[in-house]
């Protein structure tokens, strides 16, 4: 299967890879998985006081094109609000990274990631 | 004809795999195309189909995850296309820590000892996952039987992937 030029730029030069420490009250985790490919991925959001998206870490195992959808998620939230991360949909995704239908599946893992990063957040600081 | 009747088999997740492998055996002899060389063309087609399906039912029971997506779907739970999203943190956390150890392992000068272990600690962690699915498929506790072969699937992931690891060290 012939990847895109996008996925590939981000599978070999992925963006913001690596991580925060998750104990951070400014950090927040998203950690998703899917089932059908084995693929994990870990998505890291640094959130300042104003409820604004500074930095964003990724880390993914599975195939390129999941590399590529968590690299462009890590750029595209930045300096957003968590509402506006929020608003990111798996279609976004994919048309951005041209993705083939069979792996769709990989732009809705990021979408996830981003949600599941955002209730971490909204958990931590509910106390 | 369900799967397991194709076999005599009641539908159920414990399964013995050397009886289906040997009764398989025996279906497949007598469906073999070579038996039905003298008969006539719609007996022949017939006898296709009928290999065809025994080797499909065999292709999925024999794998305990093709085997609980089957006995899923005979109840109406239909997982095996699904794109639905793992979201367990301390599963996926652990899953995270053994693609870790992988890298790892992979990085070490003389890794045999490594995956053995690895290897060891995941038909473990399979074991695990294969009791809880048997156990919740008795009870009919289908989304729980689900959620922990969805679990199995990361396992045989990362079995596959280790097996790969294991035939690239072999190769030196």
């Amino acid at each position: 299967m012939a990847y895109s030029d996008k996925v590939i730029d981000h599978y070999e030069n992925p963006r913001n890879v690596g991580g925060f420490d998750k104990n951070d009250p400014n950090v927040a985790t998203g950690m998703v998985g899917a089932p059908a490919c084995g693929d994990v991925m870990k998505l890291q959001l640094k959130i300042s006081d104003a409820g604004i998206i500074e930095d964003a870490k990724f880390k993914t195992y599975g195939c390129g094109s999941a590399i590529a959808s968590s690299s462009l998620v890590t750029e595209w939230v930045k300096g957003k609000s968590l509402d506006e991360a929020s608003q990111i949909k798996n279609t976004d995704i994919a048309q951005e990274l041209a993705l083939p239908p069979v792996k769709i599946h990989c732009s809705i893992l990021a979408e996830d990631a981003i949600k599941a990063a955002i209730d971490d957040y909204k958990t931590k600081h509910s106390s | 004809m369900n799967f397991f009747e194709i076999f005599n088999f009641e539908p159920d997740f414990n399964l013995d795999v050397n009886s289906l492998s040997a009764r398989y055996k025996d279906l497949q002899r007598a469906f073999h195309p070579d038996q039905y060389a003298s008969a006539n063309e719609s007996q022949k087609l017939l006898a296709l189909q009928k290999a065809t399906e025994i080797n499909d039912a065999y292709a999925t029971l024999k794998s305990t995850v093709s085997r609980a997506e089957y006995l899923l779907k005979l109840v109406g739970l239909d997982i095996s296309h699904e794109t639905t999203t793992v979201k367990d943190p301390s599963f996926l956390m652990q899953q995270m820590e053994y693609r870790e150890k992988l890298e790892d392992i992979s990085a070490l000068s003389d890794p045999y000892d490594a995956i053995i272990e690895f290897e060891q600690e995941l038909e473990q962690e399979q074991a695990e996952l294969e009791a809880t699915i048997g156990r919740e498929l008795k009870s009919a506790h289908y989304e729980q039987a689900a959620n922990a072969v969805r679990k199995l699937k990361f396992i045989k992931k990362l079995q596959v992937e280790l097996e790969r690891l294991e035939d690239e060290v072999s190769d030196i």
